[in-house]
């Protein structure tokens, strides 16, 4: 039975001569445990597709239930605690004048959770920092600590599903490696699902089962993992994706 | 000693590994009152703001004189030992008027503020937080009472609430607003799709915590710097009804109604004008150095 279910999915924006459909009749299905990606240059509609299921984008039209349920574009609290957004940029995803504490408690209020200190404690714990950062601010931290919390944030209501909108895109190489093993652990552990965004292939192989391939509002090719990684895709923007990741391949000399 | 406990008390306030939420409260004040101190202009005004509010609290041990008091026999007598600043046409002693004026100034600005300052915002932040037909109509209004010379606005509403000083703090009241509502929305609009407050709507905040949770502390800095940099304009408006006999009523000490009766009396006594003129001047500078000040020291964008 899958958590995530997704048939139809249409999402456009604007009226008359502006209007623009960004997402056209995408379907997928995500298994419990799995880590699904989008894939595909910027502007694709794969941000789009992430905040439909999240529930920051209202204008949808098709069908998306989670969890067995069918959600609306309006969402229940309830609803909304099944899956938490981590974003790419984590300077600008804490609020700068809360502390840290602050910004893990107040999902715990808003759902009226109980032992809210001992939750914050532990989900820091989780994410691996100090259980001394509660008391500080975010300029305080580095970029991969920012994004910790982030992370610390998402997890604190117990969601099953995580949906990751490039959540390392913006971080040094070294660090992306830490933020990236640490979202493998926290799955095994908790059980997650995570539906992954990212335009980096590597970070895709790393983490992903599944990968959909989109191009201009529409799912190309959903590959596996093993595809991937043997290069046995069978569009050929998927291949130019592949390729692309490898860099710079210096051509064949030439015979002089 | 005494050193000593200063200094520990100096570096737990500037230390940043923060062991309680209440030192990381501290930790800000004292930043921000370091930063206070480093600018002499600002500091300059805050002591004048300061020694404002401390001559309205201890108003009846300043003064030396009754300040309603009439003695027709003292009548406009030039600054003497006894009555420090002269006295007024009804023998009245100008400084202890002086000191009691204080008090009407103090009040007539801090209830401005207080009014003032949660309207300007929840229409404002709505406005910006909502968009769409909310917008527009909550900023048409605003622009409404922008479109007004705030003196002529205020002179409107205090004639048609009849003379006094609540009616004139309403009045006041009116035309501050709309500037604060108009900051309030283009902050509003600055934060409003910022990823912070996307992910407090994800976790099922409503628009009320969002608005005063996350808005509120990042609005509150430009507000209280307008408003700081207000107070002046309230000061000077609530001297120019007072003057024009709309606000405090005769014998209330007010500082713009004793400098428009002492015009009469030029010529002859110079005190009555210069004295309260020179206050008005001096709180109304002080107010600007402090706003001016704020906006250097908490203001992200001038940092």
């Amino acid at each position: 039975m899958s958590i995530i279910s997704v048939n139809d999915l249409v999402v456009s924006f604007g009226s008359g001569s502006d209007f623009k459909q960004v997402v056209k009749n995408v379907a997928f299905d995500v298994e419990p445990g799995e880590t699904f990606g989008l894939v595909g240059e910027s502007g694709c509609g794969k941000s789009t597709v992430l905040g439909a299921l999240a529930g920051r984008i209202k204008g949808w039209s098709g069908s998306i239930s989670i969890d067995g349920e069918a959600v609306g574009p309006k969402r229940s609290r309830s609803q909304l605690a099944k899956q938490q957004m981590v974003f790419q940029d984590p300077f600008g995803s804490l609020h700068p004048r809360h502390t840290i504490g602050r910004t893990l408690l107040e999902p715990l209020e808003i759902h009226g959770f109980d032992q809210r200190q001992e939750r914050v404690e532990r989900v820091l714990r989780d994410v691996g920092l100090p259980p001394g950062f509660r008391h500080r601010f975010p300029h305080q931290l580095s970029g991969g600590q920012r994004q910790r919390v982030a992370i610390a944030r998402a997890l604190i209501l117990n969601p099953g599903i995580l949906l990751l909108d490039e959540p390392t895109s913006a971080l040094d190489v070294s660090i992306q490696a830490e933020i990236l093993n640490l979202l493998k652990d926290l799955r095994e552990r908790d059980k997650l699902t995570y539906v992954l965004v990212s335009h980096d292939m590597a970070v895709i192989a790393h983490l992903c089962n599944r990968v959909a391939v989109m191009l201009d509002g529409q799912f190309v090719e959903v590959a596996s993992r093993e595809q991937l990684l043997r290069g046995s895709v069978q569009h050929p923007y998927t291949r130019t994706l592949l390729d692309g990741s490898r860099g710079y391949v210096p051509p064949p000399k030439l015979a002089s | 000693m005494a050193t000593r406990y200063f200094n520990d008390l100096h570096n737990w306030l500037i230390n940043e590994e923060f062991s309680s939420l209440r030192q990381a409260r501290l930790h800000k004040a004292y930043v921000l009152w370091l930063n206070l101190i480093a600018n002499p202009l600002a500091l300059a005004g805050f002591l004048v703001v300061l020694a404002l509010v401390l001559i309205a609290t201890l108003a009846p041990l300043l003064a030396n004189h009754d300040p309603i008091l009439q003695d027709l026999t003292m009548a406009l007598k030039p600054p003497s030992p006894i009555n420090w600043f002269g006295t007024d046409e009804f023998g009245r002693d100008v400084y202890s008027r002086l000191v009691y004026g204080a008090r009407t100034t103090l009040y007539i600005s801090v209830l401005v503020t207080v009014i003032v300052a949660p309207i300007g915002f929840a229409i404002g932040a709505t406005a910006g937080y909502l968009g769409g037909w909310v917008d527009v109509v909550l900023m048409r209004i605003t622009d409404i009472f922008l479109s007004f010379p705030s003196l002529v606005l205020a002179l409107a509403f205090s004639a048609a609430l009849g003379p006094g000083i609540e009616n004139a703090v309403i009045a006041i009241a009116l035309t501050v607003w709309p500037p604060i509502a108009r900051l309030a929305r283009a902050e509003t609009l600055t934060f409003r799709a910022a990823d912070f407050v996307v992910a407090a709507e994800l976790q099922g905040a409503g628009m009320g915590r969002i608005l005063f949770r996350h808005i509120v502390p990042l609005c509150a800095p430009s507000i209280i710097i307008r408003l700081t940099l207000n107070m002046s304009s309230v000061i000077l408006t609530a001297a120019g009804l007072g003057f024009l006999g709309l606000g405090a009523q005769p014998p209330m000490p007010e500082w713009g109604a004793m400098a428009a009766s002492g015009r009469q009396y030029l010529l002859d006594a110079w005190w009555l004008t210069t004295v309260p003129g020179i206050a008005i001047l001096l709180v109304s500078l002080a107010f600007n150095l402090l706003g001016d000040g704020l906006r250097d020291i908490m203001d992200p964008r001038n940092a």
